[in-house]
């Protein structure tokens, strides 16, 4: 009987905590939906359920002529998709030839990916941003794509030489015993086998971008150039409170699809992350 | 094979030639190469001789004449010159290694290749450089400069008054580091900023990891009842980009609008809180903000380890009559810290540079009188401000040396456990 009474207690208490939990979690996240449905530019007198709710903010937000939100969502996008697409190409390549040669330098190219990949690039934030106008690469975005680029190698070539290890390597010796070359054997027998990997160094080079301020801050000037992180701060740094509801729309708009691209592949990002940092 | 003492001395005399590229693989009569170092080494001097004359000049003067000599651009230039000067003594060291090991083989008596054969080599041992190549570049050009730079910079005066074109920059050896320990107010703030630093990275990640692991712990019971769906709302604050969550919640803890103060401590009949202009309060807000965007991770990632645990553990304690604390401090907690220590130090680390959520939430502010750096300015966000606002690129530059040799040697020692990189066979 006291057995029972114990378990009633505890799952009593375990669900008290989790139903506070999941109002902490989801209160800020209707409060931003419901601002954005708020009329008016600022929030004072704003409530969560409106009394009269309105889109304005949603429509003025794709007014192309009123407000650049349109092409920061495509800046942001076109930068993800580029960043994503170099990443897995590079470290593919670098991955494969770490993984499966042994040449003069291998030890030393390993040993510095390891160093560089805890150093943070915009630690270097100060060279960057010389180094950026000193080549005319501020405010474009080739240069914001090469900066994410190259600070994503380091990390992910680690992550994909783990994986590449455990492929046996009597595939590629047999293939090769049958006259295949170095690239076909890299192309048709390695990389079809390295698909869960390439997906999710795929994952993280595409969200990488879209979660990054500081660089895209840096980096770009004009306001129609903007990713969304910097659109979206301007929006609300600028004069703050005065466009709030505006901001909460935007905010709304670039927070639903991210999310549910992320719950759909967040096993993926579990599974990496884990095998990056226990793997090396 | 006898192993004696090769009579011949080919393996020496050819790397002795080599000191002119491509001779000592004339030495060994192997033209076609000794031709292609031979040519290399001509062209490399003939194009970069002025880049490096230049370059080099550059590095040391910074420039002679105000108002000319832009000191940065003959830094950069300089830089460059470094670095092909380094992968010019690496095709150097190549070439005599090449030659010293063809010139072995000769003592020793076996078959130098021929040019088929050569060609062949030279596309087998060449592919995996061809393939590392592009990648590699990138990060020369990306990361490893600007790290050059900032080291480099960090032994300059580069800043408002002495900022190209119209000044120049000069060397001035240690000075930067000197000045942040001697002078007063760069002392006050830089420990200040440190001090802050630490509790900020040390109290957000302790509560984010340990609600993390709570939480798993208490939605895996067995007998509780929607787990799915309870892990799907505890995920999302992972799901949702930072940076927005981060603006929302400025807005939520705004003073004059914000919810925190007009809606739910209102309710509560508590007065507003000063949450942006009081450092104090700032800082609470911050990792309470941090806790809240953090602990996803580290749920999603225990939830993962428990459902491992074999079952077979648990029904061998009960037999034991061991208690539930019992259950969890010998076999839970050891299995999830076991499990997911590397990545708990990563969370360390990643929070001691945070910059977007110290920056976005009230731009490390607020001011405090006496000292250069907002009151919730961590080292990474006071060196973007002073970088951005303040034009104190030398500071900065040597702020960022101290930073980065904490990061090195925390990462480094938590690299040097990790099991992968024993097992890496590094040779």
């Amino acid at each position: 009987m006291s057995m029972k009474k114990n378990k009633i207690i505890r799952l009593t208490i375990s669900y008290l905590i989790i139903l506070l939990m999941c109002v902490v979690v989801i209160y800020p996240l209707l409060w931003v939906i419901g601002s954005s449905f708020n009329p008016g530019q600022s929030l004072s007198g704003a409530s969560m359920f409106p009394k009269n709710p309105t889109t304005a903010h949603y429509t003025y937000l794709f007014d192309s002529e009123k407000s650049n939100y349109i092409s920061w969502y495509m800046n942001s996008l076109k930068i993800s998709i580029i960043t994503m697409i170099s990443t897995v190409i590079l470290v593919s390549f670098t991955a494969y030839s770490f993984s499966r040669y042994r040449f003069i330098g291998r030890k030393n190219g390993l040993l510095t990916f390891l160093v560089l990949q805890m150093i943070p690039n915009f630690a270097a934030l100060i060279a960057i941003f010389v180094l950026a106008n000193r080549t005319g690469l501020i405010d474009t975005h080739l240069g914001l794509i090469l900066i994410y680029v190259g600070g994503q190698i380091p990390m992910n070539t680690w992550l994909m030489k783990g994986y590449l290890d455990t492929i046996p390597k009597e595939l590629d010796e047999s293939a090769k015993m049958d006259g295949a070359s170095h690239m076909r054997i890299f192309v048709q027998i390695i990389m079809p086998l390295a698909k869960p990997i390439i997906a999710v160094v795929a994952l993280f080079a595409f969200i990488a971008p879209f979660g990054d301020f500081i660089l895209a801050r840096i980096m770009l000037r004009s306001n129609e150039k903007f990713t969304m992180g910097v659109g979206l701060y301007e929006m609300v740094a600028k004069q703050f409170g005065k466009e709030f509801t505006t901001f909460a729309a935007g905010s709304v708009l670039i927070a639903i699809p991210i999310a549910i691209l992320f719950l759909c592949f967040q096993k993926y990002f579990v599974s990496g992350l884990t095998a990056g940092g226990t793997k090396g | 094979m006898d192993v004696t003492i090769p009579a011949t001395k080919h393996g020496r005399n050819a790397a002795l030639l080599s000191i002119i590229p491509g001779f000592g693989q004339f030495y060994n009569k192997q033209f076609v190469k000794g031709f292609i170092f031979l040519t290399l080494t001509i062209a490399f001097f003939a194009s970069f001789l002025d880049t490096l004359n230049w370059g080099f000049w550059g590095l040391f003067t910074l420039g002679t004449i105000a108002g000319l000599d832009h000191s940065i651009f003959l830094l950069i230039d300089g830089i460059i010159a470094l670095i092909i000067t380094v992968i010019g003594l690496a095709i150097y060291v190549f070439n005599m290694y090449d030659a010293y090991s063809t010139g072995k083989k000769r003592d020793l008596g076996l078959a130098t290749s021929s040019v088929k054969e050569q060609y062949h080599n030279l596309l087998d041992s060449g592919f995996p450089y061809l393939m590392v190549s592009p990648g590699f570049l990138l990060l020369i050009f990306v990361v490893i400069f600007p790290v050059l730079f900032v080291i480099l910079l960090s032994f300059t005066n580069y800043d408002l008054y002495h900022s190209p074109p119209a000044k120049l920059v000069d060397w001035v050896g240690i000075q930067n580091y000197i000045e942040i320990f001697k002078l007063d107010l760069w002392r006050k703030t830089f420990f200040g900023v440190l001090g802050w630093t630490l509790v900020w990275t040390f109290v957000a990640t302790t509560l984010q990891v340990a609600l993390g692991i709570f939480l798993a712990i208490l939605v895996n019971q067995k007998d509780l009842k929607g787990k799915a769906i309870i892990r799907t709302v505890f995920i999302l604050p992972w799901a949702v980009p930072a940076f927005v969550s981060i603006l929302i919640f400025s807005g939520m803890f705004n003073e004059s609008f914000g919810v925190i103060n007009t809606g739910i401590l209102h309710a509560f009949g508590i007065d507003p809180v000063p949450w942006m202009t009081e450092e104090n309060w700032t800082r609470l807000a911050l990792i309470f903000i941090q806790t809240w965007l953090g602990f996803p991770f580290i749920f999603a990632m225990t939830t993962g380890v428990l459902q491992s645990i074999p079952d077979e553990l648990y029904e061998a304690a009960n037999v034991d009559g061991a208690t539930i604390w019992q259950k969890f401090t010998k076999i839970t907690l050891p299995m999830i810290l076991f499990a997911t220590a590397p990545i708990l130090i990563t969370q360390y680390t990643f929070n001691f540079n945070n910059f977007n959520v110290i920056f976005l939430f009230n731009g490390g502010g607020p001011a405090i009188p006496g000292q250069n750096a907002g009151g919730s300015d961590i080292l990474i966000s006071w060196i973007y401000s002073l970088t951005m606002t303040s034009a104190q690129y030398g500071k900065a530059a040597a702020i960022t040396m101290l930073l980065s040799i904490v990061v090195v040697t925390v990462a480094l020692w938590q690299f040097k456990r990790s099991k992968s990189f024993k097992e890496e066979d590094m040779n």
